[in-house]
């Protein structure tokens, strides 16, 4: 036994040896390289302490500086925070390192960016989904009107919905988070209103403004659970808004749907017919927040020396948050709701619609 | 076969104790081997390293270099986050002491407890009931200098104690685990933080997002100017030495250590192991309080439902790396201090993730729970040498 796991293990270095040796035959590349464009621009990011791979808004925003990165040229350096202590270290250390245009992410760093930014009035900082509480000359919020977005989801959720049940549940109760199922709860309440119909909405109350939440953006296990129950409650079109919690709930969506019930995923913050591909029979549709878009942007106009510290707000008009296409499930929405969403997202574009919520940004 | 056999497994005291207060060479032997294998997979992983790996044969040099440069460039900028850099002077340092306080507070009761027999996990629930109490009085009361900044540290002291002293009760009661119950205390704890940040009486006026106001001046450690340490630090000092008198010199100590060696043979000699076990929790909840209040009152300011981090976690390895005493502990925890400060800058400067720091961290872990394979490393023991040499004899005449 002894003397074959031996050989065995000689023999397992060897292929391992010569594998190595087979990949390492490349050639070397010349040396040197003309300098990109932009390079004298370093675009910075410090994320809160979800880190850049949360499926929500670190990752979105990372992605947009790594864009600006590839189209742009620019430098970049990046800082994860691991806890809440980190926020004013990383911050620190980026002015340090010099970063012209630094990328904050998230409500928690918004007492940290501000401070930095008093302390550094050359540097430039564009702060995600929060704003400061006294305006600062180079702090640009980037924020989002997603009750906008989900209100049209919730009214797809409700047109396609067979029980009469539909379910939405968070992660932890932010504003960030709400403002997703506020806006899906009256997409749900005008299709009841214009259709003469009673489509329930479980997991989220508009008017106490409680709901189901799972106490976290980690626990995926907990995300199938509360995904198992609301379908066991009826609901057959449910969506998440929890950041990689989601993925717990697609499972338990899918799982649904291999036992023989009609159950239809939402997905939010990302395309998650694209992001989450595993899960795309069951995604009825998205929730967008662009914010690679908007961070990419931001950086652009700071490079062509017009940055300004006025809120960025991303609404339907200029396609900062919108729903995703039915990639797959197209043929399951009616041609009569695709024409009402349509015409509601025109409504909410020209003001005629006011999509309403306590967490809605003031602008 | 035959080494499992001359090595018996030692009875579950013997490895508690050899686990939290086992000798301290293998704290240092730990600390040493988990930073090399942390280089090597700074190195592996580095980018650089894997594309001139890709043409190791036409350049070798390349790739050599780059494997040299990655593992050290990463090391020096976390020495230089963290000790010294030639733009900032030592301020990377007081940095340094700063990250430690909480550290070195929630250490010590997590080794108080390790010194009293009790595995008490529960710091960072402690840390956190500490933190929202000395918060609360911090932002919601106001009083005048000196009297609010005492209150605020006696609350969070009492908060952390009531903590840890309600698990110790459960415990000497009714016999329930107090690893069990220190991980639902922090569960509760937790969620009771959440909610509470979610109330008006926590919440900042005319915020929608769950932050609490920030803290009264009079309510916070004064800071050293320029730097973010705090007075806290000097707190942090005291209760080492507080602590070093507890188990030293104190009738309360020798019994809480008494327990810790053998709980029966200490109520033989009349100790009341139920009320040493109370007491000992109390005292590991107060110390975790505070670390709670050295990060309300000190680094942060302000209450999130963050505030404990992952402190509560690393104060386990804090004090298992401290192997349990006073000053083992507080200069582990300048260790870890000094992990976390340079972490950030040697995610800025070389981009090695921080995620790197977690890994030597759990290793270090890894290394003092296993403290056979520290000693079978190193060859300090003696037993094992010649277990291997006739283990080797009897190979050799079976072949």
């Amino acid at each position: 036994m002894r003397m074959l796991s031996r050989k065995a293990g000689v023999a397992t270095a060897m292929l391992g040896i010569s594998a190595l040796a087979l990949s390492a035959c490349g050639a070397a590349p010349e040396e040197g390289g003309a300098a990109s464009a932009n390079s004298d621009f370093t675009g910075c990011i410090v994320s809160d302490s979800g880190g850049f791979d949360d499926q929500s808004f670190n990752e979105s925003s990372y992605r947009g500086l790594q864009n600006a990165k590839k189209d742009l040229g620019i430098q970049i350096k990046e800082a994860e925070s691991k806890s809440n202590s980190d926020y004013a270290t990383n911050l620190q250390g980026m002015m340090n390192a010099g970063c012209d245009l630094t990328v904050t992410v998230g409500f928690l760093l918004a007492d940290g960016t501000e401070a930095a930014a008093k302390a550094n009035p050359d540097a430039h900082f564009a702060l995600v989904d929060a704003t400061t509480k006294e305006p600062a000359d180079n702090v640009k919020p980037i924020i989002y009107d997603t009750a906008q977005a989900a209100y049209l989801a919730g009214y797809v959720a409700a047109a396609t919905s067979k029980t009469g049940k539909v379910a939405t549940f968070g992660g932890i109760k932010l504003p960030t988070v709400t403002i997703f199922m506020d806006g899906f709860a009256d997409g749900v309440a005008k299709y009841n209103e214009d259709k003469g119909k009673d489509v329930k909405v479980l997991g989220w109350d508009k008017k106490s403004q409680d709901g189901t939440f799972t106490g976290d953006f980690e626990k995926q296990d907990k995300g199938k659970q509360t995904t198992k129950n609301l379908i066991d409650q009826g609901a057959d079109v449910v969506m998440p808004v929890a950041g990689p919690v989601g993925k717990g709930a697609a499972v338990a969506v899918t799982d649904a749907v291999k036992a023989g019930k009609d159950v239809k995923l939402i997905w939010v913050d990302s395309d998650g017919f694209l992001t989450a591909p595993d899960y795309k029979k069951v995604m009825l549709t998205s929730v967008i927040k662009t914010m690679d878009a908007a961070v990419e942007e931001v950086i652009k106009s700071d490079i062509e020396g017009n940055f300004d510290a006025t809120p960025y707000v991303g609404t339907l008009e200029n396609g900062g948050v919108d729903i995703a296409p039915f990639h797959d499930l197209e043929s399951e929405v009616s041609e009569e709701t695709k024409a009402e969403v349509a015409k509601l997202k025109e409504q909410i574009i020209s003001g005629e619609l006011k999509v309403e919520s306590d967490a809605s940004p003031k602008h | 076969m035959s080494a499992e056999k001359t090595a018996p497994a030692p009875a579950k005291n013997d490895l508690f104790k050899q686990i939290t207060q086992g000798p301290g060479l293998v704290s240092v032997l730990g600390v040493i081997v988990a930073l090399i294998v942390g280089g090597l997979l700074i190195a592996v992983t580095d980018e650089r390293v894997a594309t001139t790996a890709g043409y190791l044969f036409a350049r070798p040099s390349d790739f050599f270099s780059a494997l040299w440069e990655a593992g050290t460039s990463s090391y020096v900028a976390l020495f230089e986050g963290s000790i010294y850099n030639s733009a900032q002077g030592f301020a990377p340092f007081l940095e340094t002491l700063t990250v430690s306080t909480p550290l070195i507070c929630a250490g010590l009761g997590v080794g108080l407890a390790f010194r009293a027999g009790l595995f008490n996990i529960g710091a960072q629930g402690q840390i956190i009931i500490g933190a929202a109490m000395a918060g609360y009085v911090g932002f919601a009361w106001h009083l005048p200098v000196v009297l609010h900044l005492l209150l605020v540290i006696v609350f969070g002291l009492i908060g952390g104690a009531l903590w840890g002293g309600l698990v110790g009760l459960l415990k000497a009661r009714t016999g329930a685990h107090e690893v069990i119950l220190t991980i639902m205390f922090n569960y509760v704890a937790l969620y009771l933080l959440d909610f509470l940040m979610n109330t008006q009486a926590f919440r900042r006026p005319g915020e929608t997002n769950p932050i609490s106001p920030i803290l009264d001046t009079t309510a916070v450690f004064p800071a050293l100017p320029g730097s973010r340490l705090h007075v806290g630090f000097l707190l942090a000092v005291l209760l080492t030495f507080g602590m070093g008198w507890l188990l030293k010199r104190s009738t309360l100590g020798f019994e809480l250590r008494a327990v810790g060696h053998n709980p029966l043979a200490a109520q033989t000699a009349g100790v009341n192991v139920q009320r040493a076990m109370i007491v000992a929790m109390a005292l590991a909840g107060a110390l975790a309080g505070a670390a709670g209040v050295a990060q309300v009152a000190g680094t942060e300011k302000v209450l999130t439902a963050g505030i404990a981090g992952s402190l509560g976690f690393d104060a386990i390895t804090v004090a298992l790396l401290g192997r349990s005493t006073p000053w083992g502990t507080f200069f582990a925890g300048l260790l870890f201090g000094a992990f976390r400060a340079g972490a950030v800058n040697m995610q800025i400067s070389t981009g090695t993730p921080i995620d790197i720091v977690l890994v030597v961290q759990s290793l270090i872990v890894l290394f003092i729970a296993a403290p056979p394979l520290i000693k079978a490393m190193f060859g300090l023991n003696p037993k094992k040498k010649k277990i291997q040499a006739a283990a080797a004899a009897t190979q050799g005449g079976a072949q």
